[in-house]
């Protein structure tokens, strides 16, 4: 079986481009030229140039040896942590500045849930002087103000969704109507791999930087470019996206997502769509989504605001139902743990998006001599406010 | 022979509302067709109210997220439109957003829309090819005409295709918008109208987004076949109600 995308646009029978008609010429004009145009020589050659000069890459593959120890098994962190801006949100910003530069666009839309995207757009257009405007929910707005402030820093108009729960998922329909209104000059920079054909392989190709170095940097330490497990949190599943890529036809190496179970899985208050799922449409996508029995979309809960979307990108709904990949949820409590261990065991301060992956080792055994890849997908500054409220810090 | 293309065959322009079922309450649905017929509209959009309708603008949505919260769902609107023509006579299509109807599964929905009656859908992000490929064979044996958009943006060939595939009348989005009344139409308009009435395409256009009172209505339906309101009726529905419908159709024309 293949995993990558097909050439309709499909991951086995998820993906697809469930668009209004206003939006087809938009998507299409991508769907036609993402590949030619991300293959040039010249769009490569920016490319590698920025993720090196600007992001900081290739970012390290860092042997955790003290939490290697505690859990008994080789556990390797892929440092996204260190990207400028403290995520890997931004590989993917400043692959798709460069295609809206060349498809002639200069006016950049985004969304945003906890802002780490909403920051990574706002960084790459001011790298290259374009417009830029950020949907962002009313609620979110108020949750993450330091996000908010960067932003508008780096020059970004912030708009607030107000419509429906006034969170990501309505952030990500006003950032579609807001293309709707405005199909000429605006190019859409989605943060995940989600959305209509192309856009969750565009984003994947984006991020498959992080496998595409792991294999180098694993050779280098283990004398073997693949690893036994690799381990990343999925919230729409960008990260996971690209740490997965380049293995994700490897029989051999095993896939794991990492999904918030909130305050646990039937609760009510979860994230963990594989499990509470079926497969519908959202944001011009055919997924797994949770949604009532009627086919109306419910609003997830996560302490993790990365990982509070009600759907999948494709990929992974194709992952979890064929079973290639292994799907285990995490609650707000063990997350929120597994975070501070990491603290006082390596001195890294993760993203509590990255502490649901840093978790597993609690409950899910591996092997002495496995070597497990795990996405450490994003610093943990962001969150302080979380931690230091959920630990009385 | 379909209603929808019945009605097409008149001599005269058609006005067309829409309105979202389950708004301003819950069992409104039945007696604001009543109101609608008997105010001499041609042809009614029902709108199946969704969580996250990303192609229309505040007042469709704010009247979606009321028509759930009053309880509204694809069966509760089915019942309550079993015995609708026992009363009504003129076209009606259900128009909304696919999760819902790929939920009710999509051949159990167009079963049901051919048992009460319904003419046709419009699914708005239910795209051309896929239809075609999956569901078009289903609409066909249920009797149903499924409606596509084009919009200014839509190329020729594209246009031309939807032409093909189209069984009743294309669905003209006026402007490169979501749905909400403007103040008026333009140049840009203008020409957009001219450039489709002269593809002589095969199906009759009926134009929508947009149109809010006499005279956008006189301006959309001088090239094409007739109009939708949509927006400006759920906001005099939600100011006057049901017994408003009346002094609105009459404004109009």
């Amino acid at each position: 079986m293949n995993y990558n995308v097909n050439e309709k646009g499909y991951y086995g029978e998820f993906g697809g481009a469930y668009i209004p008609e206003m939006l087809y010429p938009n998507v299409e004009e991508l769907r036609q030229q993402y590949l030619s145009i991300t293959a040039e020589e010249g769009f490569q050659k920016e490319f590698r140039q920025l993720l090196r000069d600007y992001v900081g890459r290739p970012t390290p593959l860092y042997f955790a040896e003290r939490f290697s120890e505690k859990y008994n098994t080789k556990v390797y962190l892929k440092r996204e942590d260190l990207c400028h801006t403290g995520a890997h949100k931004v590989n993917n910003t400043i692959g798709q500045i460069l295609l809206a530069k060349r498809l002639g666009k200069n006016r950049i839309i985004a969304e945003t849930g906890a802002g780490q995207h909403g920051v990574a757009t706002a960084t790459v257009c001011a790298l290259m002087g374009l417009e830029c405007i950020v949907y962002m929910g009313e609620i979110d707005i108020k949750r993450q103000a330091p996000n908010v402030a960067r932003m508008k820093m780096l020059g970004a108009t912030v708009v607030p969704a107000t419509s429906g729960s006034k969170t990501l998922k309505d952030a990500t329909n006003e950032a579609i109507r807001d293309w709707i209104n405005n199909p000429v000059d605006t190019h859409y920079i989605i943060g995940s791999v989600v959305g209509p054909h192309p856009y969750p392989d565009m984003v994947a190709r984006f991020q498959s930087v992080i496998s595409e170095e792991t294999q180098k940097q694993l050779l280098e330490k283990e004398g073997r470019e693949r690893p036994d497990y690799v381990v990343a949190c999925v919230g729409g599943g960008s990260n996971a996206a690209g740490i997965y890529y380049h293995y994700l036809n490897e029989p051999e190496v095993g896939i794991i997502a990492v999904e918030a179970a909130g305050k646990g899985i039937d609760t009510g208050e979860s994230a963990a769509t594989s499990a509470l799922g079926k497969m519908g449409i959202i944001h011009g996508s055919k997924t797994l989504l949770m949604q009532t029995a009627d086919g109306q979309i419910t609003e997830p809960y996560s302490i993790s605001a990365g990982l509070d979307y009600p759907g999948v990108g494709p990929m992974h709904a194709h992952l979890f139902a064929s079973g290639r990949g292994e799907f285990i949820s995490i609650t707000d409590e063990n997350a929120m743990k597994a975070g501070l261990e990491l603290c006082k065991l390596e001195g890294i301060i993760p993203a509590i998006e990255s502490s649901h992956a840093l978790a597993i080792f609690e409950q899910r055994k591996f092997k002495e001599d496995d070597v497990v890849v795990l996405n450490l997908s994003g610093r943990g500054d962001k969150d302080l406010n979380t931690y230091i409220n959920y630990f009385n810090l | 022979m379909n209603r929808i293309n019945q009605k097409l065959q008149e001599d005269k322009k058609l006005l067309s509302i829409y309105f979202t079922a389950g708004f301003p309450a819950l069992e409104d649905t039945v007696p604001i067709l009543k109101q609608l017929e008997q105010s001499g509209v041609d042809m009614v959009e029902i709108g199946l109210p969704f969580s996250d309708p990303l192609a229309d603008g505040p007042t469709i949505q704010e009247s979606s997220t009321q028509a759930l919260n009053n309880g509204m769902t694809t069966q509760k609107l089915f019942d309550q439109l079993a015995a609708v023509r026992e009363h009504i006579s003129i076209p009606l299509i259900l128009m909304g957003y696919f999760n819902p109807v790929l939920q009710y599964g999509v051949e159990a929905f167009c079963a049901k829309c051919q048992e009460i009656g319904i003419d046709g859908l419009i699914l708005p992000d239910l795209p051309l090819a896929e239809y075609q490929e999956h569901y078009q064979s289903i609409f066909e044996q249920y009797g149903l005409i499924n409606v596509f958009l084009i919009t200014p943006q839509t190329s020729e060939a594209r246009i031309r295709q939807i032409d093909e595939a189209s069984n009743g009348f294309i669905y003209m989005v006026s402007s490169a918008s979501t749905t909400g009344a403007k103040d008026g139409f333009g140049e840009e308009q203008a020409n957009y109208f001219d450039r489709i009435a002269r593809m002589e395409l095969n199906s009759q256009q009926i134009v929508g987004f947009g149109i809010s009172n006499a005279s956008t209505f006189q301006a959309a339906t001088e090239k094409s076949k007739g109009a939708i309101i949509g927006s400006a009726f759920i906001k005099s529905l939600r100011k006057e109600g049901v017994s408003g419908i009346q002094n609105f159709v009459s404004s109009i024309r």
